[in-house]
């Protein structure tokens, strides 16, 4: 039935304060959807445009307010800071004594959202669309990798495209087929309370109140007040997948609802005396990663999905919606999804227990303080490298990333760190000078990170068939000499990147291809659906036979040639080269002269029952050469202040190699036909309409001043000309460095127009960290100066790529 | 003086264990959801034991106390033992026979039980060997009588309860080359033990006792209200069949002198008992032993000493009874302990204490608006009154814990007096057993659910 899921019981707020710029984007869209929607169908959906004020109680929760509020400016979205005296002016009823700020959106809004589905599906009814009411899909046909129809119980109806939108449902009809798509969400119970209406009724167009540190929201309702929140201890529902079949209102507890009702008061103390109604409880649906889930299935094709709205699903419903229908469309969705993208997940995340744990602490953290480089604390420990033990013991703390265990930091013995709450922080982090001698180390002796998490795939044939699918699929040439290294990109038609990769010749036939480690799903679905079905080309998933150990520093070099009795000198050994080589007892190591990081060094690709032996050597023998351990944070440094961009971070399906200065990984001139060819001719001879820039702060106090993360809006000569995509401190240069696009907006129409590098290198900058802006030099290519030590030939990893 | 509240709570605590069986995800095919027990010494070293332990090649679950007298060596050889002649006792014959032959080719054994022990629970390191040879022994008994027959738990229990005191008396006459083992066979042998041991296994629960420990069901009538079932009787002065037993196995010569005192022979509390060979053995027996034992058992008046009107050995015996129960949803709970226990509170005020401490942590009542009027302040009052109600019950985190508060601290009036509990547990030691006694209870919660669903299936 039509809104007879959790759209029967939803709040109906529409809120674009959302972190996530896709979902803020999203949140618009629907804004903007719903207030005409009304006027389009005739169907009342009470849209009442009253605004929305985020609460401060703390400073820190203020920063975050603020960061929100930037990004909600530059889309022209109108919002301000607040003091609490204004918002007693904006409603009366709030309790200002504790608050340090707020956060004012005058355009956010409340509708009804049965109303809203019934509008819709009126206007859809109106374009020719049926809608089967009362029918239950029993599951979806898939014949050779694609959707073929829909078994329901009034019969079958045939279908290219299948859409799951079965919210919390969702799980269990991806399950329901021979071939289970994926679906990792899970439902909670979630509480809200409806009173009666106040003495004097409460005006409907008073704003919607959410103060997120007392983990409510309130918005007024019928004359009274509807408030819900994230409880710390939520309560998970339906784990063993017996689910209801039809939403019904569960069973009130008050126990629990409890501390939220303090909060309420609290907020509120006027509302003592207003008479209860009920306490709703739903089932919410919440996702491993707080974001919603939409996209393509990666083993059915036509399977689109679209559910996890982690309770924004009135937020977000309208601008999803158009995304979903573009990418069915048109093949692709107009904005990058790749935060959203289903394909993010892969069947690892789709343990029941798992997501039972995650969501328990998802829930929370909707409330939480969003500080940079927040690990999820449930569900880990999943996959391991078989150091992982050994890594552990010397200090080493871990971050996950797809499931896998990858090291931050190494603390060293005897010294502190904060606990994990009080490690909350938008300024210098306590992990600043571990990671400052990390880098140290890497520049000036030899470092060694576990990067076994990247993906790995191996790509082979019989004749020729591998070479000249991949040189189709790539944008670089890769007709290079046995145990060469390539950087290369793996574009779209329209140029852009859908995976950033390095690939080793192993031999003329076959091929290596390291891939960031969340490509795992992605990048397999897109090679299988554009490889040549032919038996003799194979595809190898081998991500989980070989642990990567990172050697980098200059020293790297003396460790490898002293366990291998090889020369390892540059004139042996280039870079971009990789060969098998014997380190200590174990043979048949796969070593590459890449470090991801533009600093000398090697990888070193080992069978994982070698890693231990391996690692052990290394260590024991690069102890006179001052080795040590490091973190993936070190890695990031180095390689941001290389001006190096991490496919997922700064490259997305947007971004074409022409656009971030990469056209020397390109074979244009090779004569050969490529995807993605096209775009890229003609931005050669066009020009682009945004640039891949590298910014350092000036006049940033790194002590002092709040740090950049990602997302904060870059201003030239006064004008906001787009984001930043990831920044690090580089202890280098002693400065923080931004890496992010600039797009040129006419200052009349906002149309685009081409970047050009005198635009660039003609302009003042400044990045703007919640609401303070700080003057930023820019620049195209990287500092030469930190290339200084050894350069190679002119072979040196030049702003090459990189990922995280 | 007086020991302040958290100092009390961390003497009651001190020896507090809780298991719960574990469960995946909300599913729990046991009938046991989990138990608590703790202890609470009067003497110093304490004499009671208690064990527990699920049986990994049969079903079920395994839990008992133990009291010792004249010195915890054979409480804590039997609280050792007992579970293992009991899980060997129930297990099928080709079982047997593969772990007779993984011994015999010294391949790894199959583990036979999962203990659940407190950290202070321990095992003697020393005589694990020959207590393994007896055991040993004993199945390639079970082995070579192959009666064919599915194992009877209450036979089960019966069996194992004589083997084991058999073995003990043996043990003690053979003696060990090893002095040390020597002179602790002996002193087990020499000091007894009462047993109440529960086995439960879906809905069908056995309780083997020996001794005067109880145990006892904890039964929720429909209107909510508490009671208990007996589920063992006392073996001691006060049970009459049990004075009838006993003159019924001598002459009628000695009926006089069998009970004085509401005491064996005038001596023993319990009339049934582990060890005890003084009151098994035949007095030329215990002699040649005596004499031929190390001095410290020589210079050791108690060892020595025959007990007066002995004239028909044997007077005591291990022999359990057996009490049958099949669980229904409204048993919720069993509790085991020692007499300590029994001495200070009567049945139904256990069955009381215990169930409302249960339900308490469990499941509070719901509060439901319904139709009334309800303003969000008094919902707010009611509910903050309701966490502090709870905060003042989860004080205690363990059923027994909680049990051996109530038994040592309440007042007249039924009712824990803080002042009443700091004195008795701030007693010198030596003072202590005058107060009271070793304190040992196990408390079994059920899972109504599960025994529910078992009595449909039937």
């Amino acid at each position: 039935r039509l809104a007879a899921g959790t759209t029967r019981f939803c709040a109906g707020i529409v809120s674009t304060a959302r972190p996530v710029s896709i979902e803020l984007k999203m949140a618009h869209y629907s804004n903007k959807l719903y207030q005409q929607l009304e006027q389009e169908t005739g169907v009342q959906t009470g849209y009442m445009k009253t605004g929305s004020i985020s609460l401060a109680q703390t400073q820190d929760r203020l920063i975050s307010l603020k960061r929100i509020a930037s990004s909600l400016n530059v889309m022209g979205i109108p919002c301000e800071i607040i003091s609490p005296k204004k918002v007693l002016q904006l409603h009366p009823l709030i309790n200002i004594h504790d608050l340090v700020g707020a956060m004012y959106v005058p355009e956010d809004a409340l509708v009804s959202s049965a109303n809203v589905s019934l509008a819709l599906a009126t206007a859809a009814s109106r374009n020719g669309v049926q809608i089967h009411e009362r029918t239950s899909v029993s599951h979806v046909t898939i014949q050779k990798g694609r959707v073929t129809g829909v078994e329901t119980d009034r019969g079958r109806i045939q279908c290219e495209y299948f859409v799951n939108c079965a919210g919390q449902w969702a799980y269990e009809l991806g399950h329901s087929g021979e071939e289970p798509v994926h679906i990792p969400l899970h439902a909670c119970e979630h509480f809200y309370l409806l009173t009666h209406p106040l003495q004097e009724p409460l005006s409907s167009s008073l704003p919607t109140i959410v103060d997120p540190d007392g983990r409510i929201y309130i918005r007024n309702w019928q004359g009274g007040i509807l408030s819900g929140g994230f409880e710390k201890n939520p309560k998970p529902l339906f784990t063993e997948g017996r689910n209801q079949l039809e939403i019904q209102n569960l069973q009130e507890d008050w126990d629990h609802f409890g501390p939220l009702l303090s909060a309420l008061l609290r907020r509120m103390p006027g509302l003592e005396a207003l008479q209860i109604m009920q306490l709703v409880n739903c089932p919410e649906s919440f996702t491993p990663d707080m974001r919603c889930i939409m996209g393509e299935s990666p083993t059915a094709r036509g399977y689109f999905v679209l559910a996890g709205m982690n309770s924004a699903g009135i937020s977000y419903g309208g601008g999803a919606g158009k995304y979903l229908a573009e990418w069915i469309v048109n093949g692709y969705p107009s904005q990058n999804v790749w935060p959203l993208d289903l394909k993010r997940f892969g069947t690892l995340q789709s343990s029941r227990t798992f997501l039972r744990h995650r969501v328990m602490e998802v829930m929370p953290l909707m409330c939480d303080l969003k500080v940079p480089r927040w690990d999820f604390q449930t569900g880990r420990q999943l996959r391991t490298s078989p150091l992982y033990d050994r890594l552990d013991a010397q200090g080493a703390r871990w971050m996950e990333k797809h499931g896998f265990e990858r090291v931050k930091y190494f603390v060293p013995p005897g010294s502190d760190l904060l606990d994990l709450d009080h490690s909350k922080t938008f300024y210098k982090p306590d992990w600043f000078d571990i990671v400052g001698s990390e880098v140290k180390c890497c520049k000036e002796a030899v470092c060694v990170i576990d990067m076994s998490s990247f993906t790995k795939f191996e790509i082979s044939s019989t004749g020729d068939q591998a070479l000249e699918s991949l040189q189709y699929l790539f944008s670089n040439d890769l007709d290079v000499p046995v145990g060469h290294v390539v950087h290369t990109g793996m574009l779209n038609e329209k140029g852009g990147y859908e995976n950033d990769c390095s690939i080793a010749r192993l031999s003329k036939r076959s091929f290596f291809m390291i891939s960031p480690t969340d490509q795992q799903v992605h990048c397999w679905a897109w090679l299988k659906n554009h490889l040549p079905d032919d038996s003799n080309l194979v595809l190898e998933d081998v991500t989980w036979k070989y642990t990567a150990l990172n050697l980098i520093g200059p020293r790297a070099v003396d460790v490898l040639s002293e366990l291998s009795y090889a020369p390892m000198t540059a004139e042996h050994f280039p870079s971009l080269f990789c060969k098998e080589m014997s380190v200590g007892y174990a043979n048949g190591i796969r070593v590459m002269s890449i470090t991801h990081t533009g600093e000398p060094g090697f990888v070193l690709y080992i069978p994982i029952e070698y890693a231990l032996h391996v690692y052990n050597e290394v260590m024991n023998m690069g102890q006179k050469y001052g080795i040590r351990n490091a973190g993936y944070y070190a890695l990031r440094s180095l390689r941001i202040e290389k001006f190096f961009a991490f496919w997922g971070q700064d490259l997305d399906a947007f971004t074409t190699p022409m656009e971030c200065g990469r056209e020397f990984q390109v074979k244009l001139d090779k004569g050969m036909q490529f995807l993605g060819q096209e775009v890229l001719l003609d931005q050669k001879q066009n020009g682009v309409y945004k640039r891949f820039t590298m910014f350092i702060l000036e006049d940033h106090d790194t002590d002092m001043d709040l740090w950049p993360w990602w997302g904060e809006p870059i201003f030239r000569n006064g004008h906001y000309v787009g984001k930043t995509t990831s920044s690090a401190y580089s202890y280098t240069l002693e400065r923080h460095v931004c890496l992010g696009f600039v797009h040129n907006f006419d200052e009349k129409t906002g149309e685009e127009l081409v970047v050009t590098t005198d635009f660039i290198n003609q302009g003042e900058y400044e990045i703007d960290i919640a609401g303070q802006r700080f003057q930023a030099k820019a620049k195209l290519y990287p500092f030469s100066s930190l290339f200084t030590q050894r350069r190679r030939k002119d072979e040196v990893e030049l702003s090459g790529y990189q990922r995280e | 003086f007086y020991l302040t509240p958290p100092q009390v709570n961390s003497i009651l605590k001190a020896n507090e264990y809780s298991f719960k069986v574990p469960e995946f995800d909300g599913k729990n095919v046991s009938s046991v959801l989990g138990f608590d027990s703790n202890q609470l010494p009067a003497n110093a070293p304490i004499e009671d034991r208690r064990s527990a332990a699920t049986c990994l090649q049969t079903r079920g679950m395994l839990l008992g106390v133990f009291d010792g007298h004249a010195g915890c060596a054979c409480a804590q050889a039997v609280s050792e033992r007992l579970f293992y002649y009991i899980a060997v006792s129930l297990l099928p014959h080709e079982t047997l026979l593969e772990i007779e032959n993984a011994v015999e080719s010294g391949r790894a054994l199959l583990p036979i039980l999962q203990w659940h022990k407190h950290p202070n629970d321990y095992f003697s390191k020393e005589a694990s060997k020959l207590y393994f040879n007896s055991l040993r022994t004993y199945w390639q008994e079970l082995i070579d009588l192959n009666s064919g027959e599915t194992t009877d738990v209450r036979e089960a229990l019966i069996n194992a309860f004589k083997r084991l005191d058999n073995d003990i008396s043996l043990e003690a006459q053979v003696g060990d080359p090893n002095s040390f083992l020597n002179y602790l066979v002996l002193r087990v042998a020499f000091s007894g033990s009462t047993a109440c041991v529960a086995h439960v296994d879906g809905v069908d629960l056995h309780v083997a006792n020996t001794g005067d420990s109880r145990a006892m069901l904890g039964v929720q009538e429909e209107d909510g209200s508490w009671s208990a079932v007996n589920l063992s009787y006392d073996h001691n002065a006060q049970n009459e069949h049990e004075v009838e037993r006993v003159k019924m196995e001598h002459p009628k010569s000695e009926e006089k002198s069998l009970v004085k005192q509401d005491r064996l022979l005038g001596l023993l509390m319990p009339f049934r008992a582990f060890g005890d060979v003084k009151f098994k053995w035949s007095i030329e027996l215990q002699k040649r032993v005596v004499e031929s034992g190390p001095d410290q058992l020589n210079e050791n008046e108690y060892t020595k000493f025959i007990p007066p009107n002995y004239h028909t050995p044997p007077y005591l015996t291990a022999e359990p009874e057996v009490i049958h129960h099949k669980l229904r949803p409204q048993d919720k709970f069993l509790v085991l302990a020692t007499d300590g226990l029994w001495e200070t509170m009567h049945r139904q005020d256990v069955a009381r204490i215990v169930g409302e401490y249960l339900t308490g942590v469990h499941h509070q009542q719901p509060i439901a608006v319904g139709g009334y009027k309800v303003t969000l302040g008094q919902m707010h009052g009611l509910l903050t009154e309701r966490r502090a109600k709870i905060s003042s019950v989860f004080e205690d985190q363990n059923a027994a814990t909680h049990l051996i508060r109530h038994a040592v601290g309440n007042n007249e009036f039924g009712t824990v007096d803080h002042e009443r509990l700091s004195k008795m547990l701030s007693l010198p030691e030596e003072l202590a057993r005058m107060y009271r006694d070793d304190i040992t209870i196990i408390v079994v919660q059920f899972n109504s659910h599960v025994i529910g669903a078992y009595q449909n299936e039937e």
